[in-house]
């Protein structure tokens, strides 16, 4: 309080005053609190903006139907769409059955013991390891040591690690949604355990579970740090056909085009960022849909 | 039952309820299964470890640790080789800093005004935005720093050059925002509304039970997101590569270029380097450094939710 | 119709009296004994414990075959845990351990050798909340069939479960919408049916009709009066006039300051409800606690 208002009997003025300048100083709040969000809301639409300026004029079928190039006129995304798809496909593949594995194990299976309590701190820890991390993990083991070289293989398995635990924690939320009474109905007629799962929780829990996989797949599609660091190329002139063949992906490419100094190249990546967040906002608009019809199911 | 033979009959003979072997057989296999996998994040935790350490332990063969942490230049890419890591060090800790003091205010503030004062319709309005912000992957920010940020901020400060840690920071931050907010609502929704009205039933004003009573009570949640917050901020990658350069200064100076550790990874990696070679160990052991740097900023942030968090019953 | 032999002379028939009759006078014995020859469950000296929590004290009792039996007491008596401790559904708590032992048709389920998922398939279960799965009518029925390696014609089973559970005349025009979609009486029969599609020999019911209405309840009742003729049937209520209108048997349990979940007394239901022969079953069921 700006005066001193400590003993009690004070006239009606001096109370009035400062009621006065405490609302003040709450409207005051508001104004900061609503510029701060305005920052943000400003900041995304500054960012649309200017990325559809930059980029929407070079948006046309060559851009999506060339290889890279050294003239801007010519460059187009070909290959980094294509090593995008063939990417997150062998990375879905890989991850989404380990992950909802895991999280089976994990709320149907697992004992309270200190196992599987230091298997859940791992997977939270691991949720928090810097992407690029990944990537040297990544380049010392598939890379290197189990010698797949700086292929797809090898950018799908470290990017299916890096996405794990956004499975598991989303497939863990989806099985813990399931009604207990659903199992004990299917255990009271002499279900096993695993065809307890099989038939009743999975089915259940099976929207839930791909609107966190959907949302994974999300991520994984605009991480660049870690394929960087495998060895993904930034230059493809070319479309991988075998899981051992090098690529580039989508942010790759724009991380290259952003990097060079001629502002043409900058258009390009602009152009790169619009199909990007298109992608993005369909496989978002996928999960919302998804996570809504779960919502209205039962 | 009109029929002769109930069709309830028509199961297995009965047995004296002792397992059925092929039946068991599934249960087990299947159990050892899903717990293999489950075994896989530990596995990975390992092969993270091992991988880093090994190339690092080979790093400090030829490079002397002293070297490594008294040294203040860093340059294992030139002919004279320096390997002193404070100037990959000073400058995450620059950019990180300036990412905090945008994110960790306008965050909480969010925060505050979102669970304290705003209708739900602005709600409903903010809450997608900060959704949509936390999604845009981080090459598309290094982008925005490089190309739009960058040149506003050249028109206002004199010897702003392209490459700086002030654009980068500046935008990391936008984009650690989403995440200061969210961690930090989830704090706030976590104090009683009792308290709160308790607040209110002695005549104080939003601003007040917001700032006096609802932010105290929500506290070591609110610290810890800051320190999720700068955990993020120092392992973030495209931003600084793009937006700050990849010039090894030992600086504060914000307007200049400099590298982070994780920038200077990615530019080995962009490189030909090959396997074995000094330069490659140095990204590990750079690594390992960053590892472990992110892994006690979240084990504290774990802990300290933890052990400070208010009891309410 | 067969001598009522329970009236005692000096009392007036109260309504409840009269339903007791009414229930029992179908085919009641005239020689019952507690010591039922041939039980179709026996549960000797069982004990139970949730981690450190005891839940029931040593029970002994024998489930007459093809016979309603009740357990009734209030909550917390451990009525419900005795009736999860036949089919070995507490099991899958975890931190669970017993003593004692329950004989199913003379195995005790509770020896090494016995699996919990075979005893369950001869034991059928019906829960407080009805509870379908969120698929047809048909899937509902025939899920338990199918993992229990039934061979024959799924449409007879699928008919022959729903006819017993008297529900066949209100769905077979579709078999294949949700069991979500019936009605709550409609949903607990549903239940009652995919059980009895297994053809366990015991059905073990907890408070089936809680959830229900009373028309719905009624109609469960009359199911359940049907079906005692082939199975035998152990009823956990918290309803007294229930247990009185459908049992033949009742149990009753209490959790006082020495133990938890002791069985207090047990007879034919006209005995133990118009003369109980322990001061604390006439307390209860006279309405002075629980």
């Amino acid at each position: 309080m700006a005066e001193d208002t400590g003993t009690l009997g004070r006239s009606a003025a001096v109370f009035k005053a400062s009621m006065q300048w405490r609302r003040l100083k709450s409207h005051f709040f508001v104004v900061l609190g609503l510029l701060s969000v305005l920052l943000g809301v400003v900041a995304l639409l500054v960012l649309l903006v200017d990325v559809i300026v930059q980029g929407s004029g070079w948006l046309d079928w060559q851009f999506f139907t060339s290889f890279d190039s050294r003239f801007p006129a010519r460059a187009g995304i070909k290959a980094a769409l294509f090593g995008t798809l063939y990417m997150m496909v062998f990375t879905m593949l890989l991850a989404v059955p380990i992950g909802v594995m895991t999280a089976i194990y994990l709320e149907e299976y697992a004992g309270d013991n200190w196992f599987t309590q230091f298997i859940q701190v791992n997977i939270a820890n691991l949720a928090g390891v810097p992407s690029i991390v990944y990537g040297l993990l990544g380049l010392q083991v598939f890379v290197r040591i189990m010698e797949m070289g700086r292929s797809v293989l090898a950018g799908s398995c470290t990017m299916a690690l890096l996405i794990l635990p956004i499975i598991i924690v989303a497939s863990r939320e989806a099985i813990r949604a399931v009604p207990p009474s659903m199992r004990e109905a299917s255990f009271a007629l002499g279900a096993s355990k695993w065809e307890t799962v099989r038939h009743h929780v999975l089915p259940y829990a099976l929207p839930g579970m791909l609107t966190g996989a959907i949302l994974a797949a999300a991520r994984a599609i605009g991480e660049t740090a870690p394929l960087i660091t495998i060895g993904a190329l930034t230059f493809v002139p070319f479309l991988p056909e075998h899981p051992l063949d090098r690529f580039t992906v989508l942010p790759i490419q724009i991380f290259n085009w952003v990097s060079r100094a001629q502002s043409e190249f900058h258009h390009l990546a602009a152009a790169g960022i619009i199909v990007l967040l298109v992608v993005l906002i369909i496989l978002n608009s996928v999960a919302i849909y998804l996570r809504q019809r779960l919502r209205t199911r039962y | 039952m009109a029929e002769d033979v109930s069709p309830f009959s028509h199961y297995p003979p009965r047995n004296d309820m002792s397992s059925r072997a092929s039946r068991r057989f599934k249960e087990e296999a299947i159990r050892y299964v899903l717990l293999a996998t489950a075994t896989l994040s530990i596995v990975t935790t390992l092969g993270i470890l091992l991988s880093l350490t090994g190339e690092t332990l080979f790093f400090f063969r030829e490079v002397s640790l002293v070297e490594f942490l008294t040294e203040t230049e860093w340059t294992p890419l030139f002919a004279i080789k320096k390997f002193g890591i404070w100037p990959l060090v000073t400058a995450t800790a620059l950019v990180a800093f300036i990412a905090l003091a945008v994110a960790i205010p306008t965050g909480l503030l969010i925060a505050i005004y979102l669970s304290e004062f705003a209708s739900t319709r602005v709600r409903d309005v903010v809450k997608p935005v900060l959704e949509v912000l936390a999604g845009v992957p981080t090459v598309v920010y290094g982008y925005f720093a490089l190309t739009l940020v960058t040149p506003i901020l050249q028109e206002f400060i004199p010897g702003m050059r392209i490459f700086n840690a002030l654009s980068a920071g500046i935008v990391m931050g936008i984009m650690i925002i989403p995440m200061v907010a969210s961690l930090s609502e989830d704090a706030i929704g976590a104090v009683p509304q009792a308290l709160r009205e308790g607040a209110y039933g002695l005549g104080a004003t939003r601003f007040e039970v917001a700032l006096q009573v609802v932010v105290p009570a929500a506290l070591s949640g609110i610290v810890a997101s800051a320190v999720l917050a700068l955990s993020r901020a120092v392992g973030e990658t495209m931003i600084v590569s793009i937006a700050a350069g990849q010039n090894p200064t030992f600086t504060l100076d914000p307007r200049v270029p400099i590298e982070t550790m994780t920038a200077y990874i990615v530019q080995v990696s962009l490189g030909d380097t090959p396997f074995a070679s000094l330069e490659y160990r140095t990204i590990f052991a750079v690594g390992i450094m960053l590892f472990f740097l992110t892994f006690a900023m979240n084990i504290f942030a774990h802990w300290f939710v933890r052990r400070f968090r208010e009891e309410y019953d | 119709m067969l001598k009522v032999p329970f009236i005692s002379s000096q009392e007036e028939e109260s309504t409840v009296d009269a339903v007791i009759r009414e229930a029992v006078a179908t085919e009641l014995p005239t020689d019952v004994s507690v010591e039922m020859p041939n039980p179709a469950v026996e549960v000797n000296n069982f004990s139970l414990w949730y981690g450190d929590f005891q839940a029931v004290t040593e029970v002994s009792i024998k489930f007459p075959r093809k016979k309603i039996t009740a357990v009734i007491g209030p909550s917390g008596c451990g009525k419900s845990t005795l009736l999860r401790g036949i089919n070995r559904m507490n099991e899958l708590i975890g931190g669970v351990r017993t003593q004692g032992n329950v004989l199913l048709e003379g195995t005790n389920v509770y020896a090494d050798a016995v699996d919990p998922v075979e005893v369950r398939r001869r034991v059928g279960m019906v829960f407080q909340k009805p509870n379908p799965f969120p698929r047809s009518i048909r899937d509902n029925i025939l899920f338990g069939a199918r993992v229990n390696g039934y061979q024959a014609n799924e449409d007879e089973l699928v008919e022959a479960a729903l006819r017993s559970a008297a529900l066949w005349d209100e769905v077979n025009h579709d078999l294949k919408q949700s069991g979500l979609a019936l009605s709550g009486g409609q949903q607990q029969r549903l239940c009652i049916a995919r059980a009895i599609a297994v053809s366990p020999e015991v059905l073990l019911m907890d408070e089936p009709c809680s959830a229900l209405d009373p028309v719905a309840t009624l109609k469960i009742e009359d199911l359940m009066r049907e079906l005692a003729k082939d199975y035998t049937i152990i009823i956990v209520t918290h309803n007294m006039q229930q247990a009185a209108r459908v049992s033949d048997f009742t149990a009753f349990m209490l959790s006082d300051d020495t133990a938890r979940g002791k069985l207090i007394e047990f007879g034919p239901t006209t005995d133990l409800f118009t003369n109980p022969s322990d001061e604390r079953t006439e307390a209860y069921i006279t309405g002075r606690f629980g």
